[in-house]
């Protein structure tokens, strides 16, 4: 029965990591404008962006 | 009627910048297109005219001729950067005529490329434009001309309404849903397991897996349980109790019994159930406070748009803007073409006509001209206007409107929703349950006090009403979504319930019954119409308007002169054409009607347009359809003679012409004092006080900006239809809301011996908690499956699109924005 030692921390850390990566999309606003996120990928970035400080 | 040649003709090509019309040989439509063509390039920004796909519900994205900057400071906030120090200024602005992303794109593009400009972000959903720059380097007026200057037009927004509690709740209870299910899918795996091994597994392993979900349940159900616990210690604290009371002591207390088993080597623990329950749980309340949400952020979008600024005219001549509520009387005002008049008030210069319909409901504009008296509300149609301000505020006629509205609103009867009656006799039903098992083996079972309370507990998770929490959130999104397809906007939370209850309705006359729109009548010469439509896109009244809509794309003819009050005058190479009233054109008044234009060559030969409101198309059909519900009736500020003819078209036997707002808050309140539940459908200003009066009410999107804030739903397009699908959505799901109801309460009920005789293991509650909730959702998805009944023929989602209104998209993003 070892293998759970092994088994069960994997388990734990996989979830916490979706979970962490889905509270990290919340609050970094990934969810605010699912609409425009989702026209933006047509647009190439052009090539002289102003350079943001 | 060789003038024809004089006329341009559209060559077939489209404005390179807008898209719109544009004469033979021609690349823009007008100056502003050319000017703005000539800024995308500059800028390098091309690839928008390639990628732009338009909108047909959007205005084209040609810049409008006055535009004047005025201040903005007043919307504007500094403050400084952490990261470097610098001072940094924040800017909100709604967006109005984005199309696509390539309008996204190019916005937010030409805003980074401005010295300055440290970030510009436009939402798409919530057509909302962020920037932020130096303020040293650049103004908000230089910024806001540069994006008018491309097409869009922009309207100021308060930043704190951004950042209301709704979005932060929201963002709260999403975060709260998540580590409920990280922790519920956790939790079952290990439960699983024990279950599982059950009878095998040795008591150390068992253990261990107890532990480990311990450690996992505890500190998740004190996270993501916050919600319950808050509003059942604010209902305790009152004396009273809700349905949170029994949810925060079930899942305050499995963990807690449930660990003092752990403790003890004991065989069960609810860590599982704590943990799915709140999931559950969780899901339910956000549907529910997302539903609301999107009603309020819809109403507050309308506000936003309906644009409450004012220009006020300093004594240097400088322009400012200012919410209207800040004017002072004695102040001058400029009222933009377009906008609305921000006070009452008189004219002191300009010339121009005003659409009166929100008011009187008479359809005609009334002429303004130095010395007149103006009332805040109404719109101006062709020039600017400079006005003093009279009254402002609470002394206004619009103030007068709003406090019928809130005198309404007051007797209006409060509504409890469906599951608020249920779970008022539930909660205490649960608590009692639970109680007297426990009591009940302690002292006629004789067990040890924490087997009671295990079995207590058992009780209180079996009975727990997650599939009650799903019942109606679940329907209400099911439902919202399924009118918006068909082009309702649902804005109130509970108007699905009150729907259900109406048995009498109301209707207004122009704009409800009829499209509020004068159209041509048939019976005209096409090569006038031709001529006609040409001179009269240059107009902005509302005779012209239809003239130029009947006629088509066409080029607005040039050295076309409009004298206020009469109509307008071509200069053309073959001589003077007059378009106007009789007189004007040198005709006998022959008719009294209103509704009648003129066109005269410069021989004095005329041609004759009548022009009228028309009822909307289904509106017989429809109003019969209402009639099995309840009695149909008209209230109408009109006069009679117009309110009887379109009553006979309709078919409805009773109606009241000239009423003003109060009486038709009288006529409705008699109504309710009879005891019936009126659905009151209405548009105008002079109706808003009515729609908060009735039991229920609907406004189209064409209605005054106050009467959409003041009805429940909002229905686009030209046909009635919606209303009576409204109707049937609503009870449908009405049903489905009770039918939910009951599954869950006789699935938990049935149950309950189950539990008080202490034969429900973990395993049994997990079974019984999951599969009632999913019997819930399947069974409210059933009103998409659904067809209507013969009686009412569905509009699908591509006719409901096809055949939107203008807002149509307005509708659908103000919905999305919602989230």
């Amino acid at each position: 029965m070892t293998i759970l030692l092994y088994l069960i921390p994997t388990a734990l850390v996989l979830g916490g990591l979706a979970l962490t990566g889905f509270l990290w999309a919340l609050k970094s606003g990934q969810f605010d404008d699912l609409d425009g996120a989702a026209q933006r990928i047509l647009f190439d970035d052009p090539e002289d962006n102003p350079p943001k400080k | 009627m060789n003038a024809l040649l004089d006329i341009a003709v559209p060559s077939g090509a489209a404005c390179l910048h807008c898209g719109g019309a544009v004469s033979a040989g021609e690349s823009y439509c007008c100056n502003g297109c050319r000017l703005a063509h000539r800024l995308v390039s500059d800028l390098g920004l091309d690839q928008y005219y390639r990628q732009r796909q338009f909108d047909p519900a959007q205005r084209r994205p040609r810049p409008e001729g006055d535009l004047q900057s005025s201040d903005l400071s007043a919307w504007v906030e500094t403050r400084d950067d952490e990261a470097t120090g610098e001072q940094r200024a924040h800017m909100t602005m709604m967006v109005d005529g984005l199309h696509c992303g390539a309008c996204v794109w190019l916005i937010e593009q030409a805003l980074l490329r401005q010295a300055g400009v440290t970030s510009a972000r436009v939402s798409l959903s919530t057509r909302r434009l962020t920037v932020s720059w130096q303020p040293a380097l650049m103004t908000a007026e230089q910024l806001a001309s540069l994006v008018e200057s491309l097409g869009y037009r922009l309207v100021p927004v308060a930043q704190d309404c951004l950042r209301n509690r709704d979005e932060v709740e929201l963002k709260s209870l999403l975060r709260a849903m998540a580590v409920a299910g990280f922790a519920a899918g956790n939790l079952m795996l290990l439960s699983v397991s024990v279950w599982s091994g059950h009878g095998d597994m040795a008591p150390g392993t068992r253990d261990l897996f107890h532990w480990i979900s311990a450690l996992i349940a505890i500190p998740a159900v004190g996270f993501a349980g916050r919600p319950f616990f808050k509003s059942a210690w604010n209902v305790l604290r009152h004396g009273r109790t809700n349905m949170d009371v029994p949810i925060s002591l079930a899942i305050i207390l499995a963990p807690s019994i449930s660990l003092y088993e752990t403790f003890t080597g004991g065989e069960q623990a609810y860590f599982d159930s704590a943990a799915t329950l709140l999931f559950f749980l969780l899901i339910g309340r956000y549907l529910d406070l997302r539903a609301r949400r999107l009603a309020r952020a819809s109403a507050e979008q309308l506000m936003a748009l309906g644009g409450d600024a004012a220009t006020v005219i300093a004594a240097d001549g400088s322009l400012r803007d200012i919410p209207a509520r800040d004017l002072k009387p004695g102040q001058k005002a400029l009222i933009r073409t377009g906008s609305r008049v921000p006070a009452d008030g008189t004219i002191v210069d300009g010339e121009s006509l005003l659409d009166v319909s929100l008011i009187s409901g008479e359809s005609m504009p009334a002429t303004a001209t130095m010395g007149s008296q103006v009332y805040a509300g109404t719109l101006n149609l062709t020039a600017p206007l400079t006005m003093k301000v009279d009254k402002i505020g609470e002394a206004t006629l619009l103030a007068d409107i709003r406090r019928l509205m809130e005198a309404a609103e007051s007797r209006r009867n409060r509504f409890v929703r469906l599951a608020d009656r249920v779970s008022r006799y539930y909660a205490p039903f649960v608590h009692v349950t639970a109680l007297l098992t426990f009591l009940g083996w302690v002292t006629i079972g004789h067990l040890p006090w924490q087997s009671a309370l295990l079995i207590a507990i058992a009780v209180l998770i079996i009975t727990c009403p997650c599939a009650l929490a799903l019942a109606v959130p679940v329907v209400q999104v099911v439902a919202s979504h399924r009118l918006l397809k068909s082009g309702i906007l649902l804005k109130s939370a509970d108007a699905l319930e009150r729907l259900c209850e109406v048995d009498t309705i109301v209707l207004d006359k122009t704009g409800t019954l009829t499209l509020g729109r004068l159209e041509l009548q048939p019976g005209y010469n096409p090569e006038a119409l031709a001529i006609a439509a040409a001179m009269a896109a240059n107009s902005k009244h509302p005779l012209a308007r239809a003239i130029a809509r009947a006629g088509g794309d066409v080029i607005p003819a040039g050295n076309v002169a409009e004298i206020p009050g009469k109509g307008l005058e071509w200069s053309s190479s073959q001589g003077v054409w007059r378009l106007g009233s009789a007189s004007f054109t040198g005709q006998a008044d022959d008719e009294s009607s209103d509704h009648v234009l003129w066109l005269a060559d410069p021989s004095g030969k005329a041609e004759r347009f009548h022009l009228a409101d028309p009822i909307r198309p289904d509106a017989t059909e429809i109003v019969a359809e209402l009639a099995r519900i309840g009695p149909v009736e008209i209230c109408s500020g009109d006069r009679s003679a117009p309110v009887r003819h379109i009553a006979e078209l309709a078919g409805i036997a009773t109606w009241h012409a000239l009423q003003m707002p109060a009486d038709k808050v009288r006529r409705l309140e008699e109504l309710r004092a009879a005891g019936r539940r009126v659905l009151m459908i209405g548009d105008g200003l002079n109706d808003a006080p009515a729609l908060r009066a009735a039991h229920v009410s609907m406004a189209p999107t064409s209605a005054a900006d106050i009467s959409q804030n003041a009805a429940d739903l909002l229905f686009q397009g030209d046909a009635l239809r919606p209303v009576a699908l409204a109707l049937t959505v609503a009870k449908a799901s009405e049903r489905l809301m009770r039918e939910n109801l009951a599954l869950a309460v006789v699935y938990n009920v049935s149950a309950i011996p189950l539990a008080i005789c202490g034969y429900v293991t973990p395993l049994v509650a997990a079974l019984a908690m999951s599969t009632s909730s999913i019997l819930v959702v399947l069974n409210s998805l059933r009103l998409n499956a659904r067809r209507s009944s013969k009686r009412v023929t569905e509009y699908t989602a591509g006719e409901a699109w096809e055949k939107a209104a203008p807002t149509a998209d307005k509708m659908a993003q103000t919905q999305r924005a919602g989230l």
